[in-house]
């Protein structure tokens, strides 16, 4: 393998690990305080669609971005109605949560556009494009560095730079900040921080709506950057992917950050069969890199590379007691 | 505490006015009257002790006074001025802190980020946490509240997190602390060492509110006391001007017998043998060290000890849910100690009866109802059978007739076990243990948070099953229960039995130092050690959360 496959694969990785990233913080915010998402999915897949159809529809991806980012937050205000309002069962909101976006998306995209549950492909304009970043066309031929900054650093959306700024941005809310030491507080034990007289049903709908804003984002990117327009289901499992992350990560975010390139590693070289040929001789096959994240989650819940502890009142609706 | 409060307070309340008066507090829970035209006036600098049975409505009250409910009716009054308290944080304004019976700690923070959660000085935490650390460092000089500002909460001992707990409060410049049931998880030490603090806050000009149902705490540390029945306040008296006697009696609203009415013991046969039991628990400790003890017919051996020194692994391996070595003999026949016949379903096949110590997790199904409590570990006999099915109107008609006879209120076999008070639900454990007519009754802490009333219900029905002949094991570590309930009293230390007494020829002082470890044999030694034999004797504090 040389070098420039090599630059390609990552290139290639950090694209496809940004939707992870972006979904994995969602679920961090949102499972840090308390309420479990298995929703993730669904909510990406709304948010892809319905930034592809503003895009279509105006022309401006920009706008594209901000209907998705509200149709996710739509379906996280859902979530948190029936589980924080209502103290209803999490996982059985969020398994709604996705039926209702995969069914929906399509049924909308038909009603709009009739092209078979898509939106019409997006053209220059509805699109994020790779922005080049000062110096990178200049110092392309430099050896090694050169095609360093060109092809890895430079070229990506802004949502991929983005997604990478979530993540110090995340860390320093949650360990630096008041809000920080309230939400993971609300997810560790609510009643200290209802006794402490502090809203936690209000806590938590922060924490759900950030998550929303994330997701949004994160399903824009898919069908506004990472790809021309919405097809049906085109996230793919994403969102459960990123939970895997987030436990592999054991809801830190900077671990997020190594354990979503670590998946996208995996799914940028079930692209590249032949650079696995290349380098370990022989072929395999792509589904089998594409339960790499699952099996491995599997593993870290077994509890072989140390231990992931989940928030402690993960999943559990707060009812005041004495 | 800052200087400054100190001199606002004394400023705004006069020593004749109450650091908290509340008038006529009425609240309902549906058709429960938890709180009836309550009316209290506490002095400030004053420990002001709040008893009654559980159920009382104590502990209504006091949430009452920290916002956690609204009074469908009355007046919250603060230092003389009319105070509305509609939350929490209203209540931490007016000056008033509350050390809840479970604690409301963050786990996995340290104790510093316990502190400030929620009365953090701005948006970023770096200050708030410099400022706490600077003011827990005053709070510990001025009321010796020592703790680690740096470790995990999940790390410190319970007694440690009492005192994050009360320093959270002081840290919010609370001038009123409630503490509810506040030695329920501590070991006497701690008790001990907490009502040292609670003083030393009095002295400083606190105001305190003491919520316990155990009258000793009442009588070493009030000045007065305010008593509770069934919603209503029944007396406020100065505790120096009153006695343990008259406070039970104002508790439940009869003379009630703190000593037990029972004949000398008449023993038979020996039921039980045990012989050089052992039992090493999953890491590989050695709980039981070789026990030697004998039960005989008609007879109550009560086994004394601080807790945590083998009497709960004692209780398991013989009641079957533990595996252990030696010789143990039921009835001259030998038990199973390992192995598939020495599970709990073959030692009831072989007459013995089980009460835990832990009702709510090994002797009930909290979720379960009653009736379904009741057939646990007895569902297979026949008059619980119907074919292959079980006969589920047998079960609740015979469910119903046991908790008349026991006293369980309310007698409604389908309410779910976890909606009967602590002393009604050990009741249910005794009736379905009992009923069965066993040989032998293994009972751990019968009386644990179960309030008076019941208390001497159930010790009647222990005496009476020893006078029918059957063999008793009680395992208390109230030292009081084991002298009024024993006819022969064994003490365990550290997996050991230091030693047997008669109740009569014996008094807490001599049990106290076998309790500690220390017999005539080793007798000269210093209380430091003592203290440090307790220290050291794990405690099952946690068990009990």
């Amino acid at each position: 393998m040389d070098y420039l496959t090599l630059i390609q694969l990552l290139d290639s990785t950090v694209r496809l690990a940004t939707p992870l990233l972006l979904a994995c913080l969602a679920g961090l915010f949102s499972e840090r305080a308390g309420i479990f998402d298995i929703g993730l999915e669904g909510k990406m897949l709304a948010a892809a669609f319905f930034s592809a159809a503003l895009a279509a529809i105006t022309g401006n991806v920009w706008l594209g971005l901000l209907a998705g980012i509200g149709a996710s937050l739509a379906l996280s205000a859902l979530h948190g109605v029936a589980s924080i309002t209502f103290r209803g069962n999490q996982l059985i909101s969020g398994v709604a949560i996705n039926f209702l976006a995969a069914g929906m998306t399509v049924l909308i995209a038909q009603d709009w556009f009739q092209q078979g549950g898509r939106t019409p492909s997006l053209m220059a304009g509805g699109r994020f494009e790779g922005i080049t970043l000062p110096g990178a066309e200049a110092i392309a031929d430099v050896p090694f560095f050169g095609p360093l900054y060109a092809e890895l650093i430079s070229g990506h959306s802004i949502l991929v730079y983005m997604a990478l700024a979530a993540v110090p941005l995340t860390w320093w809310l949650l360990y630096r900040t008041r809000f920080g030491l309230r939400l993971r507080a609300v997810g560790e034990n609510p009643a200290s921080v209802d006794t402490a007289g502090i809203s936690v049903v209000g806590l938590r709908y922060a924490a759900v709506a950030i998550c929303g804003v994330l997701c949004g984002i994160a399903g824009a990117y898919l069908s506004t950057a990472l790809q021309a327009g919405f097809v049906k289901d085109m996230s793919a499992g994403r969102g459960f992917i990123a939970l895997a992350a987030l436990i592999f990560a054991k809801w830190r975010p900077w671990y997020a950050l190594w354990a979503t390139l670590l998946f996208g590693l995996f799914g940028a070289l079930e692209t590249r069969p032949d650079v696995i040929e290349a380098v370990i001789g022989m072929r395999v096959q792509g589904q089998l890199l594409g339960a790499l994240p699952y099996v491995m989650t599997v593993i870290i819940l077994a509890g072989f590379v140390g231990k992931a502890v989940p928030p402690r009142a993960g999943g559990e609706p707060y009812i005041k007691e004495r | 505490m800052t200087g400054d409060t100190t001199l606002e307070r004394q400023a705004t309340a006069a020593p004749d006015v109450p650091a908290i008066e509340l008038k006529g507090i009425s609240k309902a829970f549906g058709p429960v009257q938890a709180n009836k035209d309550i009316s209290i006036r506490v002095m400030p600098g004053t420990i002001h002790g709040i008893i009654g049975e559980n159920g009382a409505g104590k502990s209504t009250l006091m949430s009452i006074l920290y916002g956690f409910y609204k009074a469908d009716k009355g007046e919250i009054w603060i230092n003389g001025s009319r105070t509305e308290i509609p939350d929490s944080q209203a209540a931490i304004a007016a000056g008033i802190g509350m050390v809840f019976q479970h604690f409301k700690l963050v786990e996995n923070f340290t104790v510093l980020e316990n502190i400030i959660l929620g009365a953090e000085d701005g948006r970023l935490l770096k200050p708030s946490l410099a400022k706490a650390r600077r003011t827990l460092l005053e709070l510990a000089e001025d009321y010796g509240l020592n703790v680690d500002p740096d470790a995990l909460v999940q790390d410190i001992g319970v007694g440690m997190q009492q005192r994050v707990e009360i320093l959270k409060a002081l840290y919010r410049q609370a001038d009123i602390l409630i503490l509810d049931e506040p030695t329920g998880v501590l070991t006497p030490a701690e008790a001990d060492q907490l009502f040292r603090i609670l003083g030393r806050l009095r002295s400083e000009g606190k105001t305190i509110i003491l919520i316990t149902h155990k009258l000793r705490e009442i009588m070493e540390t009030t000045d007065t006391v305010s008593v509770m029945r069934r919603g209503e306040m029944t007396a406020t008296v100065r505790t120096q001007d009153t006695s343990p006697q008259e406070l039970a009696e104002l508790m439940v609203g009869r003379k009630v017998l703190l000593r037990v009415d029972k004949t000398p013991a008449d023993p038979g046969e020996v039921v039980l043998d045990i012989k050089g039991l052992k039992v090493i628990d999953d890491k590989g400790v050695e709980r039981l060290r070789g026990i030697d003890l004998q039960v005989r017919a008609g007879e109550v051996l009560g086994i004394a000890g601080v807790a945590g020194n083998g009497q709960s692994e004692l209780l398991e391996v013989l009641g079957g849910y533990e595996d252990g070595t030696g010789e143990v003999r039921l009835n001259g026949q030998l038990l199973d100690l390992t192995g598939r016949h020495s599970d709990g379903q073959s030692r009831r096949a072989r007459g013995i009866a089980h009460v835990p110590e832990d009702r709510q997790r090994e002797g009930l199904i909290m979720e379960y109802q009653a009736w379904e409590n009741t057939a646990f570990g007895y569902h297979h006999d026949p008059e619980y059978r119907a074919g292959v099915l079980m006969n589920n109107a047998a079960i609740r008609s015979d469910t119903a007739e046991k908790m008349e006879r026991f006293d369980v209120r309310p007698p409604n076999p389908k309410l779910a076990a976890k909606n009967f008070s602590g002393g009604n639900q050990q009741k249910i454990v005794l009736a379905r243990e009992i009923e069965r007519n066993p040989d032998l009754l293994l009972i751990g802490q019968p009386t644990r948070g179960v309030d008076i009333g019941a208390i001497e219900f159930i010790h009647q029905q222990i005496v009476a099953l020893r006078d029918q002949g059957k063999a008793i094991l009680l395992v208390s570590v109230e030292l009081e229960e084991i002298l009024a309930l024993s006819d022969r009293i064994a003490v365990m230390f550290d997996g050991r039995v230091m030693g047997e007494r008669m109740p009569d020829q014996t008094d807490e002082k001599e049990l106290g130092l076998l309790m500690a470890g220390i017999t005539d044999t080793n007798a000269p030694h210093s209380v430091e050690e003592i203290e440090r034999n307790l220290a050291h004797a794990p405690g099952d504090a946690s068990k009990e959360v």
